[in-house]
């Protein structure tokens, strides 16, 4: 595999751009009169909110179709009360907390973050793989090592295989938590409010090259609503747009990949049954949304002692959001970062209020980075 | 305020970087020559202009690829002289080693930076020395200071900058940077991306020995976006940057997008960003490229007037977005 494919500069080449942007804007023009009206399309992943943004893109789409950012950041849907849980753990004595670094600066509902955590003296440190917090572990014997388990089904098996490895070598000072969402359910959360107004999913690249194009059919089927995988250069993201201003002007809604350089039909099985043997699917606390069944994943019974909310004791609770924060609308698709009123006056990256704009890939850090 | 600390972000060279300063330092120390906040004060003496400045370093590890804590140190100060046009004198060295530092190592680093100062045709005159207990230091902490003389006639200064002038970078981002981190974190990238840390006394000189430069500025933590942000603070400007002229090696290049880093708020140890008329850009990059820290030097903007003074990218694929100063630490992301 060579990352060439991936990234080479034809991705972002001008000309190609430029006929693609020509060829949207007459695509547009056409679904715009099939569907009478505004198009709303959503990026569900933060990786894509973040190439749209970083590439200049929203000035390219024409008048009357917009991008709507969805739940599809890690840190931002993690709920207040789990992220008061990794806070609890930092608290623990003589425990290591081992992070990706996106959770440093989440608060909780009590005004800390990891980082505040760290100046008071908690051992807090970034990892940049969940297999560090296992080597961590095993070179610190007389610690207990915790590793903050967040995300969706990209980081998932990748815990997985550290908690697989941990107990391979027979590890008892390495645990993690486990508030992984799963994407497919977060699509059915959003499509059964009959109030959405979604007209296409731009579907993430990283996590269907996991779980393959399968368990997304519901949405074309059931909902009617065309999706398209998608890679992360700007070239995949117009060429994207085009294939679900297609569907939507066929009328025939369904599921097509964009990103077949990375996501074969069929996900990787190896990384699925890994995932599948470490957790199990339950009940997931979602920012802003609350408590959902069956759209997330724990610990599963024959690993739940790698729990470390379960080890340390420490209690699963709901915490309320921060007030004036527009941060569950938004992951919504219900609103804009603009439309906040904290937005780049009370929230900035530096003084982040909601989790938007804590996280590198939210969409109010987008918006506030990069500019409309 | 009362329960204010300091975060470490106060530390990463951008926004809140200038904030710390200016709330704290630039109120308690107030004073002309300080006052601009630019890489060196510029002192009168005597009938004669002296640079001034200094810098501390903390890299974790201390040896990396491309190079160490003591050249960087060496090179940084030489740098912050060199872009108001200096021509250093003498260089300073302090140093703060923890308890247990092994002694072939400390030999390493003064040899490399012997070696650094010998390039910049500069000595280290003089020098501190504090060993403090084991866990109050990380390894060694190093601080330079050097002094430096400005020719007559030359004065140098963001403020000067006019619309229309070219940015110049003298050669590829980032890969400070994303060396350092690599052999920090132990990530494996491939592509040997080493430290560009250098001295760049002699390619300021080949630059400056064209008419038509009105200020350089040394690119190094906050990266080339900080850099352009302070410049157009200072001179009430705009700035427009092709994004496909920025010269990144394609390993940095492809490093940064798998870890979510943006090359133009990275740290550099051995560039310089060179503001000129657009009428001398073309013998400017002339002179940089014939100098072997220049090679890769390009024009990758221009300067506009605009009353935000925001910094434009104008993108590969034909868009444009702001690029405003670095905010917070660049953490790495989860997926």
């Amino acid at each position: 595999m060579t990352a060439d494919r991936f990234s080479s500069p034809l991705w972002r080449d001008r000309a190609l751009a430029a006929s693609a942007v020509r060829r949207m804007e007459a695509l547009a023009a056409e679904a715009a009169s099939r569907s009478g009206g505004q198009l709303n399309f959503m990026e569900v992943c933060g990786t894509h909110t973040m190439a749209i943004a970083a590439s200049g893109m929203r000035r390219l789409f024409p008048k009357g179709l917009r991008m709507l950012s969805g739940p599809g950041c890690p840190v931002c849907v993690t709920s207040q009360g789990d992220i008061d849980g990794v806070l609890a753990l930092a608290a623990v004595p003589g425990a290591v907390i081992a992070t990706f670094g996106d959770m440093m600066k989440v608060k909780g509902s009590g005004g800390l973050d990891l980082h505040s955590m760290r100046e008071r003296g908690s051992d807090v440190r970034v990892v940049y793989s969940p297999l560090d917090a296992v080597e961590l572990a095993a070179a610190e014997p007389s610690r207990q090592v915790i590793f903050v388990g967040v995300g969706f089904e990209t980081t998932a098996p990748v815990v997985a295989a550290a908690v697989a490895r941990a107990a391979k070598a027979g590890l008892r000072n390495f645990s993690s938590t486990a508030f992984f969402k799963l994407v497919p359910p977060a699509l059915e959360m959003l499509l059964s409010d009959p109030s959405n107004k979604i007209s296409g999913f731009m579907l993430p690249g990283h996590v269907s090259s996991v779980i393959g194009l399968e368990p997304y059919l519901f949405v074309a089927r059931k909902y009617r609503v065309p999706c398209v995988v998608a890679g992360f250069e700007p070239l995949d993201i117009l060429a994207a747009v085009n294939m679900l201003l297609e569907q939507v002007i066929s009328g025939r809604p369904e599921v097509q990949d964009e990103y077949f350089r990375a996501v074969p039909a069929a996900g990787n099985p190896a990384a699925l049954k890994l995932m599948r043997e470490v957790f199990s699917v339950r009940d997931a606390d979602w920012r802003a949304i609350g408590r959902v069944k069956d759209t997330g994943l724990g610990f599963s019974r024959a690993y739940a002692r790698f729990d470390a909310l379960k080890r340390f004791g420490i209690p699963r609770k709901a915490a309320p959001e921060p007030k004036g924060c527009l941060c569950g609308r938004i992951l919504l698709g219900k609103a804009q970062p603009p439309d906040c009123r904290l937005f780049g006056k009370a929230c900035t990256p530096s003084n982040a209020v909601g989790p938007c704009m804590v996280s590198s890939e939210g969409a109010c850090a987008a918006w506030f980075k990069y500019g409309a | 305020m009362k329960n204010d600390t300091v975060k470490l972000a106060h530390g990463s060279g951008g926004r809140l970087s200038r904030e710390l300063v200016e709330r704290v330092f630039l109120k308690a120390f107030s004073n002309p020559a300080l006052a601009p906040l630019e890489d060196s004060a510029v002192v009168p003496a005597g009938g004669e202009t002296l640079a001034f400045t200094t810098d501390s370093y903390v890299v974790t590890p201390v040896e990396f690829p491309g190079a160490d804590i003591g050249r960087v140190a060496v090179c940084g100060t030489v740098n912050d002289l060199a872009v108001k046009g200096a021509r250093p004198l003498a260089l300073s060295a302090g140093f703060i080693i923890e308890e247990g530092f092994p002694m072939d190592l400390l030999g390493r680093l003064a040899g490399s930076m012997r070696r650094a100062a010998a390039e910049a045709g500069v000595s280290i005159v003089t020098g501190d020395t504090k060993v403090v207990e084991k866990g109050k230091a990380d390894g060694v902490f190093i601080n330079t200071a050097g002094v430096g003389l400005i020719p007559r006639g030359r004065a140098l200064s963001s403020s000067s900058v006019k619309a229309g002038d070219a940015v110049i970078v003298s050669g590829c981002l980032a890969d400070h940077g994303v060396a350092v981190m690599n052999a920090r974190n132990r990530l494996g990238l491939r592509g040997g991306i080493k430290s560009d840390a250098a001295p760049l006394n002699a390619l300021a000189e080949a630059a400056l020995r064209r008419p038509g430069v009105r200020a350089m500025r040394d690119i190094t933590r906050g990266g080339l976006a900080t850099v352009l942000n302070e410049v157009c603070g200072a001179c009430g400007l705009g700035a427009e940057i092709e994004e496909s002229a920025l010269p990144v090696a394609p390993a940095t290049a492809k490093a940064c997008a798998l870890l979510g880093l943006d090359p133009m708020y990275v740290a550099n140890e051995g560039k310089l960003a060179v503001f000129c008329s657009a009428a001398a850009a073309p013998a400017v990059l002339k002179a940089m490229r014939s100098h072997r820290y220049g090679r890769k030097a390009a024009v990758v903007g221009r300067m506009v007037r605009d009353p935000r003074r925001s910094v434009r990218l104008l993108t590969a694929i034909g868009g444009s977005r702001v690029m405003l100063m670095l905010e917070g630490e660049q953490l790495p992301r989860i997926c």
